[in-house]
């Protein structure tokens, strides 16, 4: 029995020891310094532990996210129609289950950014389940509209579970957030379950309500993080962007100040999002923003609203149906902000690197597109 | 009151003089003697080297009395005064009036040939197709789509149609190729349908939504 007590006992060493570092990497210098005291004297008094891990080591603040302490990939926007209509889009969902499967090592969690379904009906929602239980790494599953208007999310629910769920991963806190959320246009109208998800479908449809994480969401997310410390590092997955880029398209999330608002007093706070199918990068205080590609389609930029720091990714070549698509993968790094990789299928891939963001656009900043968009 | 009264009278009394109307009267309906009238206008030298109007005198099947204006098509049948009696001035006055606000609805219609009708039938009739192409925009079963995509699906409200930048060379159809051209390819390709005639009622109004939807954006062609 003792080699595997042994091997406990040394696991729970390492654990512990990574665990301390990562806790101490998110400290200022001041209180790292009282910790790192502290530890010293713990450690010489107890003499439990080799000294020399637990020592004063200069830890210094820049070299905290040298390198990043996980990885964790992305699939989103399947709209996956039932096969015998369209297979296009089921092949597309395949090719980027083949990709992330191909990442080695691993990534850690496999993020499914919402609308994996076209039109939520069941045969679509369980054709995706039955596609992404071929990823070998665990899936963190996440809602879109076009997956929860049909019958108000009760499919998605049994088979994926409660749409607000959080997580703690290395040091990191994980929620994924409802926020596509619609006050009801459609008793009025007297709109059947379809009619309400076509409508909701439709992009560009100004019947529909905007998006939104609505007051009971808002209040799960303060309850959630009511335990939470301001310096732990905080990840957010939400289906629409939790800004305002473009109304008209449901480019927003309606009650967005609320949220950041609730986001503002943590040390650092990055929100993953789906639905815009394109390129997106934003800031707004300590909040940095990153959308994700679609396997189907890629999405115009709107008219109007760009973020500022967004540098546009190439318009789409229409003769090339996989352009302007993909996947793509997230380094996180101790802080908690990320290098965001987007693995463009008919392109080289593009990062939008932690630096562009935390030095406001003025550093590493990603290729320009050769032409802007009309 | 009174004074506007005798100013009507006085206007009223003016404009029977003016157009004509006078020798219809029978007591002073012998030839020439309108020319007395206008003679009161214009100086008589002036006057004479006019000839005088040539409009034939309308008749009136039933005999009833017709009264003319001078521009020789504004006319009125008085139905209960026979031809060759002498019209009441109360009659008269009114008979001058309406003949008059004729005269007025006419000039405002000839200052343009079109009425605020013809534009408004050709507002509702723009309309009604950009709303045809619209509603065949958002339904991939109304353009022969087999595979559930349809054209908002990657346009939005249109975008990124620039149907302003056309006719341009598309390098993938190795051509200078029309709005209309990439709308069939676009039928053809994601929607999985067959192309549109190009006379086929669908494209004229896919067409109206598309250029609709970009209004007001200067046109561009060969813009890449």
């Amino acid at each position: 029995m003792w080699p595997l007590k042994w091997k406990q006992r040394e696991q729970q060493y390492r654990q512990e020891r990574a665990d301390f570092f990562a806790a101490v990497k998110r400290l200022d210098r001041r209180a790292f310094l009282k910790v790192a005291g502290m530890a010293a004297a713990v450690t010489t008094a107890k003499t439990v532990l080799p000294p020399h891990s637990f020592q004063l080591v200069d830890v210094v603040r820049a070299s905290e996210d040298e390198k990043p302490l996980f990885q964790f990939a992305y699939i989103s926007d399947t709209h996956l129609y039932e096969r015998r209509l369209n297979e296009r889009f089921v092949k597309a969902a395949m090719r980027a289950v083949e990709d992330v499967n191909a990442l080695d090592p691993q990534p850690d969690f496999v993020l499914f950014g919402g609308d994996l379904a076209q039109l939520g009906q069941p045969q679509e929602l369980e054709l995706g389940k039955q596609i992404l239980s071929e990823l070998k790494a665990p899936v963190k599953m996440m809602v879109g509209e076009h997956d929860w208007f049909l019958d108000m999310g009760e499919k998605w629910q049994e088979l994926f579970g409660p749409p607000n769920y959080s997580f703690d991963h290395k040091g990191i806190h994980f929620i994924v957030l409802m926020s596509v959320n619609e006050k009801d246009f459609w008793t009025a109208r007297n709109m059947t379950p379809m009619e309400r998800m076509k409508t909701v479908a439709g992009l560009d449809n100004p019947i529909q309500s905007r998006f939104e994480v609505g007051p009971e969401g808002r209040e799960w997310l303060r309850r959630d993080l009511a335990n939470v410390s301001p310096e732990t590092p905080i990840i957010v997955f939400s289906h629409s962007p939790l800004y305002k880029y473009y109304r008209p398209w449901n480019f927003w999330t309606e009650d967005a100040e609320a949220v950041q608002e609730i986001l503002f007093p943590y040390r650092s706070v990055t929100v993953i999002h789906g639905h815009t199918h394109q390129l997106l990068t934003n800031r707004i205080r300590n909040i940095h923003f990153h959308g994700m590609l679609s396997t189907a389609w890629p999405w115009p930029y709107a008219p109007e609203g760009l973020p500022k720091l967004t540098v546009q990714m190439d318009r789409a070549d229409p003769f090339d149906e996989a352009d302007g698509t993909g996947d793509g993968t997230v380094d996180v790094y101790g802080s908690g902000y990320v290098d965001k990789h987007y693995n463009l299928w008919s392109r080289n891939p593009i990062t939008v690197a932690k630096a562009y963001l935390e030095s406001w656009g003025k550093e590493a900043r990603p290729p320009a597109p050769q032409f802007p968009s009309y | 009151m009174r004074i506007r009264h005798v100013k009507l009278i006085i206007m009223g009394a003016f404009i029977i003089g003016w157009c004509g109307l006078w020798p219809l009267s029978s007591d002073s309906a012998a030839p020439g003697s309108w020319l007395n009238v206008v003679t009161d206008i214009i100086p008589l030298a002036a006057a004479q080297q006019r000839p005088p109007s040539q409009h034939p005198q309308p008749q009136s099947e039933d005999g009833h009395l017709v009264v003319q204006l001078c521009d020789g098509r504004t006319q009125m049948e008085i139905a209960d005064v026979r031809e060759g009696e002498v019209l009441p001035p109360e009659k008269a006055r009114l008979v001058a009036r309406r003949l008059m606000a004729r005269y007025a609805q006419q000039q405002a219609k000839q200052a343009s040939k079109w009425t605020r009708r013809d534009r408004l039938i050709w507002q509702r009739e723009q309309k009604r197709l950009v709303e045809e192409g619209r509603r065949l925009f958002h339904d991939w079963k109304a353009i022969g789509g087999t595979i559930g995509i349809s054209c908002d699906m990657c346009h939005p409200d249109a975008a990124n149609t620039h149907p302003e930048t056309y006719p341009k060379f598309q390098t993938q159809l190795k051509r200078v190729a029309a709005l209309r051209d990439m709308i069939n390819w676009c039928i053809e390709n994601p929607v999985k349908g067959k192309p549109l005639a190009l006379d086929d009622p669908r494209m004229l109004a896919l067409e109206a939504y598309i250029t609709y939807q970009r209004r007001g954006v200067p046109l561009d062609p060969g813009k890449h």
